[in-house]
């Protein structure tokens, strides 16, 4: 099957399909088209509440081949990585993969992403936002070849339960011996398939790596032994309840890159976003370094936290205030979901000091459309840990065969 | 002298000049706007020059036109509807003697890919590029619709006004401070080459940042020039470009017809030749004609040089009259207006590509703009001028007969002054053959479409508009002729030597485009001083 649309010209068609796009195109029920990175990609299949479930309780699968790849290898290429990232990279062991971030000289965050390292001189970026430039411009006097592969290589996320048992039934042997982040190619169909226990969902699962030529008979391969185990294609609108159960942060929503950000003061550090344990400050000089240890000095004038909020409506885009009359803005609401999962009202939300710390009490002014009519509520919220959600299987291994 | 019958002349009716009228009138004046012309707008003209088409004959695209003085004088409701055009194409000749294009989308990622076929690197950092251009505009856009303070005085206005510049500028942190002073004393070259390597995509932007300037893109300064390109918006998109529906006069006939309503009067081919002037204060103006109308408040829309041109040298300090002198117009845009019997093709762009609805470039380098700079400083037409075609017919349909074509063809460099001796019908005709010859090289069926052409070389816009040696923007824009250095230190705030006396054009701040900025700030002053201001 071919991508029938990327052959006409950039001019007629603008936005791509992905290398599976074919193979599941007969699956989409309800044309919930929605643009990612210059691809046709899926707000939903069919249902969201299902897609959603599928996850939580079978095996839900997600195309992922919008995100950036770079291959980034050479001599230098761990030395370059240490310095581009606040993370230590130099503790990465090979056939790892890390979350990591990275920042400009004044310590306003690029971006997030993953890291994959397969040896000492070959590693892999895997992230939302092209990054080209700034990776050719950080490589100036080291020994690194930086190549962006995104479109050479197509990667599936296979997510829930019994996403293992899957992967197992497509004979993938060993894989269950995966631990979180660790990552290994198996070549029982034939072809090279990478699999790293990784994904944005907070629950098991895997994410499946191949040259994009093998895409469709992965496909095939990986619906086939999940049939009769409730596998699905899921839709983003799924995938972003998950990440927010997840306690995950998504790039344009929780935070802009600096790259992007055209107003003073809208750039973000890793501080703010509740990011500390990605800095490393002992591990040597990185991009941000001098800048973030200045800021580390004083608490962040705001931080991201998760929010428990009473009743049952969803409070998006709420803003927050220090009490019921609405008076004094603290913060506002960046994602916000009614957790199936839990039966809770969650949210992340930025918050101002020092309302992100302690038990203190605050209030999310709602507005509700209500059989067409806009009406206000305010309702009482609190600060609670992330993840909201955290099931013992994500980090189990082996996990249960089911 | 007839007795007073106005409370205010305006002189010329540019598209500054009539803004201010409207202010004016709206503000309880009765004003009268004398416009040497048979027709209103100066620069921002749509007149029919052959059968049913018309032109846009001078500015032809639209964006910087300030959207609260839009707002205000309700033009949308007197007609007028500016739609954004979408595209644009760079064309490239291959190292084979092939052609391709780089075509501009609206859509972000196809924009990216688009440029990705050329250079991978370029394609992202075209985006980090835009950030930091509409950074520069998000700083300076403020400063538009306000009266620049002059640094030397101790007013309390002035101190205010420099307090508030100086707050903004620290307010962008100090990176972007160090960005800022940089950006504006560098050329756009340099500028751009701290971000791109590809150099047909550099020409591309570079090319704007010569327009109306009489510089190179090695020349320090232009990298302002784009800026002042890029600062507009259309519907709250920064840097778009659209066509209002019938052409730029659709912009004065709006303004026209709002000046009208609400009571003012225009007179056409009333010539101003002087300002009558009595003890330093102006006492009304005298028309070509020999008629005089008597008038204490008189509103110069003419650039500054033709300004003080009309004041008798007695009444004026003669440092006045020298900066005046001085002020640096220095003509280097030509303008050719093409009827077309049907839409041309253009090597290198598909020809059902939306690219074709923007503006298409011919320029292939960085140094072949340079080139185009020293033909001018050698006083010829540049033999591979920076050109910017567009074809607003294929978005705006009514400006031409179905099927037909207009093709709007802006000009870098065309010298004022030859060194071949005075401009005549024949060397501006070689001039417009040589712009036709130059296309054709890039569009082999265009020059069999021609059915007419409208010739505009510097010293045609001069005549028509009066804008001296053809300035398109009433003057130079570089720093030393900017902001309370515009037009002349210690008179920047729409003010004169002589008492009653005001001015409005582009030769003010914050300058040329057609942006409505120069002539409302300009009436707020006038409206300040009669005790009526805001
Ligand atoms: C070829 C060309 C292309 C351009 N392209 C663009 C573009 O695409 N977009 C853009 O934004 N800007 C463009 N510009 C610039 C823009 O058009 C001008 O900066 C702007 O129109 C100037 O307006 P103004 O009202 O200040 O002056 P003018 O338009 O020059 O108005 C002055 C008026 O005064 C009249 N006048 C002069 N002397 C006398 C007198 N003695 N008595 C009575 N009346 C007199 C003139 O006839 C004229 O009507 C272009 C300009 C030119 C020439």
């Amino acid at each position: 099957m071919t991508n029938v649309n990327n052959q006409r010209p950039l001019y007629e068609r603008p936005i791509l399909e992905t290398a599976f796009y074919p193979s599941y195109k007969h699956l989409i029920q309800n044309d919930q088209y929605e643009e990612w990175g210059g691809y046709t990609t899926l707000a939903s299949f069919a249902s969201e509440g299902q897609e959603y479930f599928s996850v939580r309780n079978a095996c839900g699968v997600y195309d992922i081949c919008p995100m950036l790849k770079y291959r980034i290898s050479g001599s230098d290429a761990e030395r370059f990585l240490n310095r581009l990232m606040t993370r230590n990279i130099k503790k990465m062991l090979p056939d790892r993969v890390v979350y990591c971030v990275w920042c400009d000289d004044n310590g306003h965050l690029i971006e997030d992403g993953t890291l994959f390292k397969f040896s000492e001189t070959e590693f892999r970026l895997c992230c939302a936002e092209h990054q080209i430039e700034w990776l050719l411009d950080s490589a100036i006097g080291y020994d690194v070849d930086i190549e962006d592969v995104s479109t050479d290589i197509a990667a599936l996320a296979a997510q829930g339960p019994v996403s293992c048992s899957v992967l197992k039934k497509m004979g993938f042997s060993g894989v269950d011996n995966l631990k979180p982040f660790q990552l290994a190619v198996f070549s029982q169909l034939g072809f090279d398939v990478m699999i790293s226990r990784t994904g944005f969902t907070g629950d098991l699962g895997y994410e499946l790596w191949v040259n994009s030529s093998d895409a469709a008979a992965l496909w095939e391969a990986l619906f086939e032994a999940g049939k009769s185990r409730g596998i699905r294609m899921i839709g983003s609108t799924a995938l972003d309840m998950l990440r927010i159960e997840a306690g995950l942060i998504m790039v344009d929503v929780e935070f802009m890159s600096c790259f992007h950000t055209v107003r003073h003061l809208r750039e973000k550090n890793p501080f703010e976003l509740g990011l500390h344990w990605l800095v490393d400050f002992n591990k040597g000089p990185f991009i941000g370094r001098q800048a973030l240890l200045k800021a580390k000095q004083n608490k962040p004038q705001r931080q991201l936290v998760g929010l428990d909020i009473d009743w049952n409506k969803q409070a998006d885009s709420a803003l927050i205030y220090d009490s019921k009359d609405c008076s004094r803005q603290i913060g506002e609401i960046t994602s916000a979901l009614w957790s199936p999962v839990l039966k809770q009202n969650i949210a992340l939300a930025f918050l101002d000091a020092p309302f992100y710390e302690g038990n203190k009490s605050m209030w999310a002014e709602v507005y509700l459309h209500r059989e067409c009519l806009w009406e206000r509520k305010v309702f009482e919220c609190r600060v609670t840990p992330k993840p909201f959600y955290s099931p013992e299987r994500k980090s189990l291994t082996p996990p249960e065969d089911l | 002298m007839k007795k007073q019958q106005y409370d205010a002349v305006i002189v010329g009716a540019g598209h500054n000049g009539l803004v201010a009228a409207c202010y004016l009138q709206r503000a309880g004046l009765k004003v009268l706007v004398l416009e040497k012309n048979p027709h209103i707008g100066g620069a921002t003209t749509s007149i029919s020059r052959y059968e049913n088409f018309t032109y846009s004959n001078c500015s032809y695209v639209y964006s910087l036109f300030r959207q609260e003085i839009a707002r205000e004088l309700e033009l949308y409701k007197f007609g007028l509807q500016v739609i954004p055009y979408e595209g644009g194409a760079q064309i490239i000749k291959n190292a084979d003697g092939s052609y391709d294009s780089m075509g501009t989308y609206w859509h972000g990622d196809a924009n990216r890919r688009e440029v990705e076929r050329f250079n991978k690197r370029d394609a992202t950092a075209m985006e980090r590029l835009d950030r930091d251009i509409v950074r520069q505009c998000k700083f300076i856009k403020p400063l538009l619709m306000r009266t620049p303070p002059d640094p030397t005085s101790f007013k309390p206005r002035d101190l205010m006004e420099l307090l508030y510049l100086g707050q903004r500028f620290y307010g962008i942190g100090k990176q972007r401070m160090h960005e800022t002073l940089r950006f504006y004393t560098m050329s756009v070259a340099d500028y751009l080459n701290e971000y791109l390597e590809n150099d047909a995509l550099k020409s591309y932007l570079a090319g704007g940042a010569t327009v109306g300037t009489a510089l190179g893109v090695y020349s320090p300064g232009t990298a302002y020039v784009l800026l002042h390109h890029a600062m507009g918006d259309i519907d709250g998109t920064v840097g778009a470009w659209g066509f209002p529906r019938g052409g730029m006069g659709s912009v004065s006939k709006a303004l026209n017809d709002s000046f009208i309503a609400s009571g003012g009067t225009v007179r056409v081919d009333a010539g101003v030749s002087d300002f009558i002037v009595e003890k330093g204060k102006v006492k009304g103006v005298k028309l070509e004609s020999g008629e005089s109308l008597s008038a204490n408040l008189v509103v110069s829309g003419m650039d500054v040089r033709r300004t003080f041109n009309a004041i008798d040298p007695n009444e004026l300090p003669k440092w006045v009259i020298e900066r005046a002198k001085h002020f640096r117009f220095r003509g280097s845009s030509g303008k050719i207006n093409i009827a077309l019997d049907s839409l041309p093709s253009f090597k290198g762009i598909p020809a059902n590509s939306p690219c074709m609805t923007g503006d298409i470039h011919i320029s292939q380098s960085m140094d072949e703009l340079e080139l185009a700079y020293d033909d001018w400083k050698a006083g010829k037409w540049s033999q591979k001028p920076y050109l910017d075609i567009l074809i607003p017919s294929l978005i705006d349909p009514t400006m031409v007969p179905e099927g037909k074509h207009w093709m709007s063809v802006f000009v870098q460099y065309c010298p004022y002054k030859l060194a071949e001796g005075e401009w005549n019908e024949t060397r501006k005709q070689a001039f417009g053959q040589h712009i036709v010859d130059r296309i054709a090289r890039y569009s082999p069926d265009f020059k069999d479409k021609i059915l007419h052409m409208e010739i505009r070389t510097p010293k045609d816009i001069e005549n028509e508009t009066g804008m001296s040696e053809g300035n398109i923007f009433q003057g130079e824009l570089t720093m030393d002729q900017l902001i309370f250095n515009r037009p002349i230190p210690g008179y920047a705030q729409y003010r004169s030597p002589i008492a009653g006396l005001y001015m409005c054009g582009s030769s003010n701040h914050p300058g040329g485009g057609v942006m409505g900025a120069p002539g409302a700030n300009a009436a707020r002053e006038v409206l300040l001083d009669l005790g009526k201001g805001k």
